[in-house]
């Protein structure tokens, strides 16, 4: 097939049996049409998410092998190409427990919200998940602005309502980390 | 159209090949689009972008219907098709944020020479008969029937200091952002009040959820992207 010039930019040109770098987007269109077949990416084997997932549950950080929208490619490649993944079964519980991991790492780290965070960093934190914890990150940093900005003279016998101190990554003074 | 086997295999992106497409238009249309869709405020109008990717819609939309007459293979039309569609969805969903920003803060903008100063020639008109039109609405079904000092459309009565009944967009929401190098020497202009003065810095390709305001002249010269 002749090379393909788009506007995002310039493919092909198409030769059977050879390996060809197209958008994602591209790829499941000439799928559906049953003209390829698409090889899986590099990390999403069963051996690579079985490491990732040792990695993620010993450490509190967030793995940094996968990419982005590690999510959004593996539902949709799932969705279309089953039959070009090898084990696929195998692969797609291997993600759904690194979500889960990954997820409950996202849910204590917010618990060690208190009133003197004026930024969030988190590392190597997917798509997905930041799409899931925006509207209660804003929330509630807003939130927390808004009653320290107030609170011009503390009454100091009141009793601070803090939350317990977790270890985390959250706070300003460990933002260096 | 002859009959295919499978024609060929495909790999999805990877980092190279991210490196390659990052500098199509494409690409920098939908990052306008994405920094457009996560600030509170209108940001600058990327009219050279937009005239360029005009062009390239148009001409491609020509091709298309060129193709398609001449009796090329459906599938290459349908996939040119295909990705006319998800540029002018780009163009057309940037467009209309910010109208709808205009729309919801309109006197505002009216009003500030900075922000006015960010809309394209089109928005321009748009905003100045918005407003009139709104104006007229308000004073003419509302305005005229209040008592002699209520009856500003911009204060709550005459004797306001200041202007307050024009929504403003709030600057100090939390915006998830990324920077591409390693900034340092960001002030922080909320939190507790001693830490105002204490310098911020943000690694390269880490997220970080910070208030709007502490970043916008970097988000203003590209050095962070709103996500």
């Amino acid at each position: 097939m002749d090379p393909l010039c788009l506007i995002s930019g310039d493919f092909g040109p198409f030769t059977p049996q050879i390996v060809t770098q197209v958008p994602l987007w591209l790829a499941i269109a000439l799928k559906k049409r049953g003209k390829c077949s698409i090889c899986p990416p590099q990390w999403m084997t069963v051996e690579k998410l079985t490491q990732v997932l040792e990695v993620e549950r010993d450490s509190q950080e967030m793995s940094e092998h996968l990419p982005f929208h590690y999510v959004e490619i593996s539902r949709l490649l799932f969705d279309h190409a089953r039959d070009n993944i090898p084990d696929a079964y195998m692969v797609r519980s291997l993600i759904e427990d690194i979500r889960d991991v990954r997820f409950h790492k996202v849910e204590t780290d917010l618990e060690g919200f208190n009133g003197r965070t004026i930024a969030v960093k988190i590392k190597n934190l997917s798509a997905m998940e930041v799409n899931i914890v925006r509207p209660f990150i804003g929330r509630a940093l807003q939130a927390f602005y808004k009653h320290d900005s107030s609170e011009l003279i503390p009454d100091p016998e009141r009793a601070p309502d803090r939350r317990p101190q977790v270890a985390h990554n959250a706070p300003r003074r460990q933002l260096r980390r | 159209m002859g009959s295919r086997s499978a024609e060929g295999e495909q790999v999805p992106l990877t980092d190279e090949y991210d490196a390659l497409i990052s500098t199509t238009d494409v690409e920098l249309l939908k990052r306008a689009w994405r920094n457009e869709k996560a600030a509170p405020e209108i940001l600058r109008f990327e009219s050279d972008l937009i005239i360029r990717v005009r062009e390239q819609i148009e001409l491609m939309e020509e091709t298309v219907e060129e193709k398609s007459t001449v009796g090329t293979d459906p599938l290459s039309v349908s996939l040119y098709q295909m990705d006319l569609d998800r540029t002018l969805f780009l163009l057309r969903s940037y467009l209309r944020i910010r109208i709808q920003k205009i729309e919801k803060y309109m006197f505002h903008i009216r009003k500030t020479e900075e922000l006015w100063n960010r809309l394209s020639k089109d928005e321009k008109f748009f905003t100045e008969r918005c407003t009139d039109d709104l104006k007229k609405h308000l004073e003419e079904s509302v305005l005229s029937t209040l008592p002699e000092n209520y009856q500003s459309y911009e204060r709550q009565s005459v004797i306001s200091e200041e202007v307050d009944m024009v929504p403003e967009p709030r600057l100090d929401t939390f915006v998830l952002c990324r920077s591409k190098e390693y900034l340092t020497g960001i002030q922080l202009e909320d939190g507790p009040v001693d830490d105002r003065s204490k310098l911020f810095e943000m690694e390269p390709d880490v997220l970080y959820f910070i208030c709007y305001k502490s970043i916008k002249p970097l988000v203003e010269s590209g050095k962070i992207d709103l996500l």
